[in-house]
């Protein structure tokens, strides 16, 4: 038998049942355009996020209070006095900039319009630990520290929301948690994602933070700390340095663990990749499962085509066909089914990632959308691989039926 | 091809299909051997065995017991795939009902065969001389809807044709048909017997049809119960 008129005599069997065969590779087009779309939004998302960290920049350390490698039980908060200590180039010399924060959620409002927000309690060295540039007005001063002024720096995307525009508001009033502040600068737009977007950030003089925010049970108490480094190459020596420094201010004797954690651009991309990945993992999961559903659509119908045609299959071995003519007669038009359904599902697939991505974008998330060639070769090969699994057993049901049982069939 | 010029030899054939508790014993122990050339009618009443001895012949069906050789090779014991290339090779199929492709061209009916034989070059070639040998020449790529019961049944028998087959067998050939599509189709298997030279047998319960055989064998309860040889 050739391969080629087996092909021409399923897409004959196929076209009798037009509207049975169009929903049954609906079924797979389905489930192979899940599976493309969601492991190509799971990817570009993937992207995206790590595009964000790495926007950090890599001379950027965080230390965070507490660790969960290590059983720590009494961690003790980061404290200003920790971060002086850092701040000292004799005892850290690679550390540039330190910068304690205080975070903390609280109602932002201007007028009538308000919302619940995190609010950062940051030092002037916050400026240039982050690299925040300013559109307009300036930033936290270290007199504004000193005197618990009650300013406030806005993020563009916040001010636009709150007072309707993102320029000429220096001197405006806003209240936070209540308390009236006065808008002292805007921050340049910086772009950024839903996960972390700094042009929605709001920031107040650490002082100010510690008595308007809920912060550690220590009055001196911070959230974290960020560090800059002068050299990012010289990073690690940082994280050695901080180390000793923080053993020493938290008292911590030899071989004990820390009470703290150090993370930098590494550790982040490490956490987002073990994220991402999980995230795939489960996109791809759902598409599976519908995948798996459209093959066992093609089975149920694969089953009735069987049936229908059993006198058809007693004629063709009384002829002569022997069990692998039908059982390859009827794999063919299974694989025929899951394999047009899989090209139009990729293409599908396609479309819709397509679209998600410009409804991202539009709504100020730039999401660029990958479709992989492995994506794609992955699609094809398994909806193959559908219709030779769900296709077998009818196959193989009607290469085994016999002749004289099929011939007698009504 | 055996020395003897038997066609069919079969000795002492039997058949029990076990149904639940009970044995049915559909053939008992049948013997007869037909010529090459020879035209042989199998008549019997219904439940007399005819079908599960066409079966057999047919090599659809494997005896409980006994052999049958087939031009000389003892088919009885063949498995599924070789019972499979002799049905293609040796036996041309005539049925009651026909049984074509609906939705395939007279034309596409007639290679079947071919194709399940691996014939490719001259598949078309040989299956058009088959249509043209039962008078359909001008109907090739018609499909059978448009065909009428005899230009159906003449499709059928140019496909039982196209492998030339040791023997046809034709199971109640005009069971279908209106008498004179009746008589013409069995003056077409009558007339390539004459010309190609190929064994018939027909199974029949009609005298009339029975009637232009060389040699009608009578079934009852699944044993010959007597022979008639005519001409």
């Amino acid at each position: 038998m050739n391969i080629l008129l087996n092909l021409k005599e399923a897409l004959q069997s196929l076209n009798a049942n037009k509207l049975r065969s169009l929903l049954t590779i609906l079924g797979i087009v389905i489930g192979v355009a899940s599976v493309i779309a969601l492991l190509s939004i799971g990817e570009s998302a993937g992207d995206s996020i790590t595009g964000e960290i790495e926007s950090i920049g890599t001379n950027v350390i965080y230390i965070l209070s507490g660790n969960d490698s290590d059983d720590v039980t009494n961690p003790k908060d980061l404290t200003l006095q920790d971060a002086e200590a850092l701040a000292n180039s004799r005892r850290a010399p690679e550390v540039a900039y330190v910068a304690p924060v205080i975070s903390g959620g609280s109602e932002i409002s201007f007028g009538a319009e308000g919302r619940e927000t995190s609010i950062s309690g940051v030092t002037p060295d916050y400026q240039f630990v982050q690299n925040i540039t300013m559109a307009e007005g300036d930033f936290i001063s270290e007199a504004q520290v000193e005197g618990r002024s009650a300013v406030v720096v806005l993020g563009p995307e916040i001010a636009q929301n709150l007072l309707g525009r993102s320029s000429g508001i220096i001197g405006s009033a806003v209240r936070i948690g209540g308390y009236p502040f006065r808008v002292i600068g805007v921050t340049e737009a910086k772009g950024g994602s839903a996960f972390n977007n700094p042009d929605n950030n709001v920031y107040i003089p650490l002082s100010t933070a510690q008595t308007r925010l809920p912060h550690g049970d220590s009055p001196n108490a911070v959230q974290f700390i960020l560090v800059s480094v002068a050299q990012a190459e010289d990073a690690d020596q940082a994280i050695q340095q901080i180390t000793e420094v923080l053993r020493s201010t938290h008292r911590i004797p030899p071989r004990s663990p820390n009470d703290f954690r150090i993370l930098n651009q590494q550790d982040f991309l490490a956490v987002a990749a073990s994220i991402t990945n999980v995230l795939t993992i489960f996109l791809g999961g759902i598409g599976a499962i519908s995948l798996l559903v459209g093959g066992i659509g093609i089975m149920n119908i694969m089953l009735v085509s069987v049936t229908e045609r059993t006198r058809e299959i007693g004629l063709r071995k009384a002829l002569g066909a022997r069990k692998k003519d039908i059982l390859l007669q009827f794999l063919t038009e299974s694989v025929l089914l899951s394999m047009i359904g899989g090209l139009l599902g990729i293409a599908l697939g396609w479309a819709i990632a397509l679209v998600v991505s410009q409804i991202a974008t539009r709504s100020g998330t730039p999401l660029e959308i990958i479709v992989t060639a492995n994506s794609v070769l992955l699609a094809t090969l398994f909806s193959a691989a559908v219709g030779i699994f769900f296709g077998y057993y009818p196959a193989n049901r009607a290469a085994s039926l016999a002749p004289v049982e099929a011939l007698r069939y009504e | 091809m055996s020395a003897d010029e038997k066609v069919i030899r079969i000795e002492n054939l039997a058949k029990v299909y076990q149904m639940g508790e009970i044995q049915v014993h559909a053939l008992r122990g049948v013997s007869f051997s037909v010529d090459r050339g020879e035209v042989l009618a199998i008549m019997g009443p219904s439940g007399s065995g005819k079908s599960t001895l066409m079966n057999m012949i047919g090599c659809l069906d494997i005896p409980s017991s006994g052999d049958y050789y087939l031009e000389g090779e003892l088919v009885s014991s063949l498995d599924d795939d070789q019972l499979a290339l002799v049905r293609n090779r040796k036996i041309g199929f005539v049925f009651q009902k026909f049984n074509l492709l609906a939705r395939a061209t007279a034309l596409a009916n007639v290679e079947l065969p071919l194709r399940y034989a691996g014939i490719n070059g001259d598949r078309k070639a040989r299956a058009q001389k088959a249509l043209e040998a039962v008078g359909l020449g001008d109907r090739i790529y018609h499909q059978p809807n448009e065909l009428s019961g005899g230009q159906q049944q003449r499709v059928a028998i140019a496909r039982a044709l196209v492998n030339e087959p040791a023997i046809i067998l034709a199971d109640e050939p005009t069971g279908n048909l209106d008498t004179k599509s009746g008589d013409e189709i069995m003056k077409l298997l009558l007339d390539l017997n004459k010309t190609q030279g190929t064994t018939l047998l027909i199974v029949t319960h009609d005298p009339e049809v029975a009637a232009i055989a060389e040699r009608i064998i009578h079934l009852r309860d699944g044993a010959i119960e007597g022979q008639e040889v005519r001409s």
